[in-house]
């Protein structure tokens, strides 16, 4: 049940964009375009003139004003300001897309024998070379056709190939009423295996930009495993 | 020996074991596999290289089926 970034590589041709979706729970989307290389690069590009957009609309009234009139620097300063900020939160909320292991439960908590077993087999789905990624990350990392996943407990980060840009989504288990944490994680690792577009067609994508933007905003453990999808997603 | 799993909030439960080419267990296996479905969980077979396939019968030559609940966007 051991699987390398190399084969999970040929898990990604088994994995490729669909027209008719594998994944259950993307097929009873049938009013979802599904998502494909091609959709992916549209959706990108949408961000990147999106994100633009909010900084030419902002920065422009406050240089504007400057050049207008000198003392308006406070009301110029408050549109750069803007010009900065917007983008800033949007990342900060992609990068809250897929917390770690155990961010979501309190330090004193210790784990319990269902994490435990949680945990030792997500252990053995994700293989022996990326087990070790997963126990100093807390994310179970996948190679696909569309990129490089990290996976957390309640989304995901997509590194696309080249390694530049991330993609933030947001996918949980539909009724995850006591579930351990490592079992949320496998469920989406499974999901993602079975069928990469579908599980891409039902997660939502709330951020995509430069890694750099997501980067740092993201806790240590997390920036560990982008890293390594980084790396993967560059060595494509 | 193949075993058919679900998830749930003990980590997992195992639900049936069989061997391959025999009748050992099949038909419990079998019946716990249907259960699972009726009761909305997804069926989902772990291949050896680490892929997985949704699974709508249960594969007696699976070495692990794994039994798990939707996904769904956030």
């Amino acid at each position: 049940m051991e699987a390398s970034l190399e084969s999970v590589g040929a898990a990604g041709a088994r994995t490729g964009p669909a027209a008719h979706p594998r994944l259950a729970e993307a097929a009873a989307l049938w009013w979802r375009e599904g998502v494909s290389d091609r959709t992916l690069r549209r959706d990108e590009r949408r961000w990147t003139a999106w994100t633009v957009w909010v900084v030419l609309a902002f920065a422009l009234p406050g240089a504007l004003l400057l050049y207008i009139e000198l003392l308006a620097f406070p009301a110029a300063a408050l549109c750069v300001a803007h010009a900065w900020a917007i983008p800033w939160l949007q990342a900060g909320r992609g990068a809250r897309s897929a917390p770690s292991l155990g961010a979501l439960q309190s330090e004193d908590e210790e784990l319990g024998e269902s994490d435990r077993v949680a945990l030792g087999l997500l252990a053995d789905l994700v293989g022996h070379r990326e087990r070790d990624l997963l126990g100093r990350s807390g994310h179970a990392v996948q190679r696909g056709e569309l990129g490089v996943w990290v996976l957390g407990e309640q989304g995901a980060f997509l590194v696309r190939p080249g390694g530049r840009r991330v993609d933030c989504w947001c996918v949980r288990i539909g009724e995850p009423d006591g579930l351990p944490p490592a079992d949320r994680v496998a469920h989406l690792l499974l999901a993602l295996r079975e069928d990469e577009a579908g599980f891409a067609t039902v997660a939502n994508m709330n951020f995509s930009g430069a890694v750099w933007r997501v980067r740092g905003r993201l806790g240590e453990r997390t920036r560990i495993a982008l890293d390594a999808a980084r790396k993967s997603a560059r060595e494509r | 020996m193949a075993r058919l799993i679900r998830l749930d909030r003990t980590g997992h439960t195992t639900l049936a074991e069989w061997t391959a080419g025999t009748d050992a267990g099949t038909e419990e296996a079998i019946e716990a596999f249907s259960a699972e479905l009726e009761r909305g969980m997804i069926g989902s077979t772990v291949h050896a290289d680490g892929t997985a396939e949704v699974v709508r019968e249960l594969p007696l030559d699976a070495e692990l089926v794994v039994m798990r609940r939707p996904i769904a966007g956030g």
